[in-house]
């Protein structure tokens, strides 16, 4: 593939943009220009969302020994099944068509505002994550506080459904939710501070720049394939889990202890917009993970930088959606004082650690030859001796037993 | 639940070493509980759990005072599920009753069915020919397994995983149904055994059937363990929660694996030796902790001796037949005394009592329900931890609300 076509991929989003703009009058061109990067956000990760609803849902089925959806296929069309691709519309069809239930001890204007509020802070999100070479909505300096100041708001939405819901179990949620927010804010702010301090900037589109080098052609320089930012990216994706309350940290909807936690007082399609919102907030987050550890929109290697970088993008976030949903197919919840033990006691300090360990990659940059194999010595001993240590402590006095036979 | 007057509460001092945390329970181990009426430290939060509820196993309500997350008082409150069982089978001849026991526990309907054969047995001195014996004692422990994978996965469920152990554990669970069903035409509800013997002489398809089932079995126990018994989380939400020591245990009458767990060797299989009991060779494990690992364990390790005792049956069947050639199913009048009969179900000593009086219904008629019994101490065992605790260890308890209301 010639230079000039994979340029012409590459860059296939924005000229369409242009050559939309161009028909309107000259004032409202930079009112349209943005119009249509909105609508396009929207709809393709509203797009996103559907299917990942269905992707959830069939990849949980194969996990627990069943097919999953298999049944919406067009409605005027008999005998054509689609696999149960189009379950996500119908779910759509169905929210919207049920009863809104509001109940009548509950704050009326924040039980109505909360789902507006979370799924306005969980899209905001969106438009600073770099999505291509040329694709990033916002160029911010900061934009990584911009994130994190998004992302932490819509927690707030959650504990103001908990609240107006005037439900006791939404209480505790919303309860849970803070708590949590609390907990893992911190984890996660601490683990993307040494991509900060090795990329030495705030803006997303930049981090992205400064992973784009390959050694030998194959071997790309993500942030995840060195020792600090490998321990980033696990505390990362535990801390992510936290803040996109998903198993095993879905404390707040707890189903089996608290119903649906700050959901339970909500139906048909405020429901809908708390799911949409969650996934929003996974995806976004899924997205920064991309960012800041997985090299972005770069290509894994150089020669196959032709193919868009849009789609690296997206086969990343799929990737590390996927690997969302298998957790969430496998492992047990967490107690609310375990959860936040986890944190403060496990997560925080390693994160702390991993920032001196950062500093130290930072400050050996200039070592060459076999002083390369002490850098990385050293820089893995700083995360895998305190990783050993603190988890033994955490697990104190647990472990299996042997158990013995009446005679 | 505040304490509206501070006078009142200083003339009773309240403590927390003269609280309820150290008042009957101080003994369990777990963490200290302030007092319900301690007035310094805010409101009590009281959440009623059921009797709609995902957790509660049916139509079981629990009313939780909390502090913060902390149960500090927890009221079982049950009988949504009243059928009024023991005066309808008053009213009913002995052999229309079998059905209905059916209905009890319906996850173990063939041992239910088993325990009230034995009462009746007893009651008219009927003998029960060999081969029933051998097929009473495999559905007894094809009943086990389905009970035990069962509890074992919804307690992952109450646990949080998102249904992935259950369907497993269910998969296993259908395939013994499966056999129910083709043995005696219902899948839960079996209406399998008869005073005097079974109603069905199982085929050789279906014991091989069985037979493959069962050696195959210990497979899914060791996936199930190597997936989950290890898992940190796993440990951690289990280990150490809801003790519960023996001398309460004994006291409350509490039995089965639940008792077991303990670290008291009680098992009417070993006790009693009923049916053919003593011709196998099984052991009985006994946990040390009695916290809920140690109930889950139970499960795992008498599924394990289940397929012991399985196998054996499947070796030594004898043929003959099914049924005492002398039993009379209708017109059935036992002479006047009564009996007790009690069998170790997989929920504990499930034990019917009957009284005749030479008429064709029971004059009396009296279920011991493990579960109502087992479920005694659920408010001991939850003092101290979470709610999210409450609900992992009424699911180690093993309940179902048939049983329990009756």
């Amino acid at each position: 593939m010639s230079a000039a076509s994979a340029n012409f991929l590459e860059t296939a989003p924005l000229l369409a943009r242009d050559w939309l703009v161009q028909f309107l009058p000259a004032p409202l061109q930079w009112f349209a220009h943005n119009l249509i990067t909105i609508v396009a956000i929207l709809a393709v990760f509203g797009i996103f969302f559907a299917f990942t609803t269905v992707a959830e849902r069939k990849l949980l089925g194969r996990l627990q020994n069943r097919l999953g959806p298999n049944r919406a296929g067009l409605p005027w069309i008999k005998g054509l099944k689609l696999w149960g691709l189009t379950q996500p519309f119908a779910d759509a069809v169905k929210a919207l068509t049920k009863e809104d239930i509001v109940p009548a001890a509950a704050d009326k204007v924040l039980h109505f505002l909360a789902p507006c509020v979370v799924v306005a802070f969980s899209l905001l999100t969106f438009a600073v994550l770099p999505f291509g070479r040329h694709l990033v909505p916002v160029e911010l300096d900061a934009a990584l506080l911009y994130f994190f100041a998004a992302g932490a708001a819509t927690e707030l939405a959650i504990f103001m459904a908990g609240w107006s819901s005037r439900n006791k179990y939404s209480l505790l949620a919303a309860m849970r939710a803070l708590a949590q927010l609390i907990s893992y804010e911190l984890p996660l702010l601490l683990s993307v501070v040494p991509v900060v301090l090795i990329a030495g900037t705030l803006s997303t589109q930049q981090i992205v720049h400064a992973q784009g080098f390959w050694t030998f052609g194959f071997l790309p320089h993500w942030f995840v394939f060195t020792p600090w930012g490998f321990a980033g990216f696990i505390i990362f994706l535990i801390a992510a889990l936290a803040e996109s309350n998903r198993s095993p940290f879905d404390l707040p909807e707890a189903e089996s202890e608290l119903i649906a936690g700050h959901l339970t007082e909500y139906s048909g399609f405020k429901y809908a917009l708390f799911f949409m919102a969650e996934y929003f907030g996974l995806t976004a987050l899924s997205g920064l993970g991309v960012t800041l550890f997985l090299g972005g929109w770069q290509a894994p290697i150089e020669g196959l930088q032709f193919i868009p970088s849009y789609l690296w993008f997206m086969g990343k976030l799929v990737a590390m959606i996927v690997f969302f949903i298998w957790v969430r197919g496998t492992l047990l919840r967490l107690r609310i004082d375990q959860l936040t033990r986890l944190s403060w006691q496990f997560l925080v300090p390693l994160a702390l650690l991993n920032l001196g360990n950062a500093a130290f990659w930072s400050l050996t940059s200039g070592w060459s030859g076999p002083l390369q194999f002490v850098r990385w010595g050293v820089s893995a001993a700083i995360v895998i001796i305190p990783f050993v240590l603190l988890g033994r402590r955490l697990n104190a006095g647990r472990g299996p037993r042997t158990y013995r036979y009446a005679t | 639940m505040t304490n509206s007057d501070p006078s009142s509460a200083a003339a009773a001092p309240v403590n927390s070493s003269s609280g309820i945390g150290d008042f009957a329970f101080g003994g369990f181990g777990g963490p200290s509980v302030r007092p319900v009426n301690d007035p310094f430290h805010g409101d009590l939060l009281e959440v009623s759990m059921g009797p709609q509820h995902p957790s509660t196993h049916g139509v079981f309500r629990m009313v939780a005072t909390l502090d913060g997350e902390v149960i500090v008082k927890l009221k079982p409150v049950f009988g949504y599920l009243h059928r009024n069982h023991e005066k309808i089978a008053e009213n009913t001849s002995y052999l229309g009753s079998m059905p209905y026991t059916d209905r009890l526990d319906y996850l173990c309907s063939m041992s239910t069915n088993w325990a009230y054969a034995l009462a009746v047995e007893k009651l008219s001195g009927q003998a029960v020919p060999d081969r029933a014996q051998y097929l009473r004692i495999i559905m007894a422990e094809l009943t086990r397994l389905v009970n035990h994978s069962c509890l074992v996965g919804f307690l992952f469920n109450d646990l949080g995983t998102s249904f992935t152990p259950l369907l497993y554990a269910f998969r296993e669970r259908e395939k013994i149904i499966d056999l129910f069903e083709a043995l005696s035409g219902s899948r839960m509800m079996c209406n399998y055994q008869r005073f005097g013997g079974c109603r069905v002489d199982p085929t050789p398809e279906w014991l091989a059937r069985a037979s493959a089932l069962v050696d195959n079995f210990p497979r899914f126990l060791d996936e199930y363990e190597t997936m989950l018994t290890g898992n940190e989380i796993m440990l951690a939400r289990t280990q150490g929660v809801g003790r519960l020591d023996p001398k309460h245990a004994i006291n409350a009458g509490i039995t089965g694996p639940v008792l077991r767990a303990s670290g008291v060797g009680y098992d009417v299989r070993k006790v009693d030796g009923y049916g053919f009991y003593p011709r196998f060779d099984f052991r009985v494990p006994l946990g040390e902790h009695g916290d809920t690992y140690d109930r889950y364990m139970m499960r795992i390790l008498e599924m394990r001796e289940s397929v012991k005792i399985l196998q054996q049956a499947f070796r030594e069947l004898p043929a003959g037949p099914i049924m005492d050639p002398k039993a009379k199913l209708r017109g059935f009048r036992p002479k006047p005394g009564e009996a007790y009969g009690r069998l170790e179900g997989p929920k504990g000593e499930l034990g019917f009592y009957l009284i005749s009086d030479g008429s064709p219904n029971p004059a009396r008629y009296r279920v011991r329900p493990p579960s109502l019994i087992n479920l005694t101490l659920l408010e001991e065992m939850c003092l101290g931890h979470t709610i999210a605790d409450s609900v992992v260890i009424l699911g180690s308890i093993d309940i179902v609300l048939g049983e329990v209301d009756r």
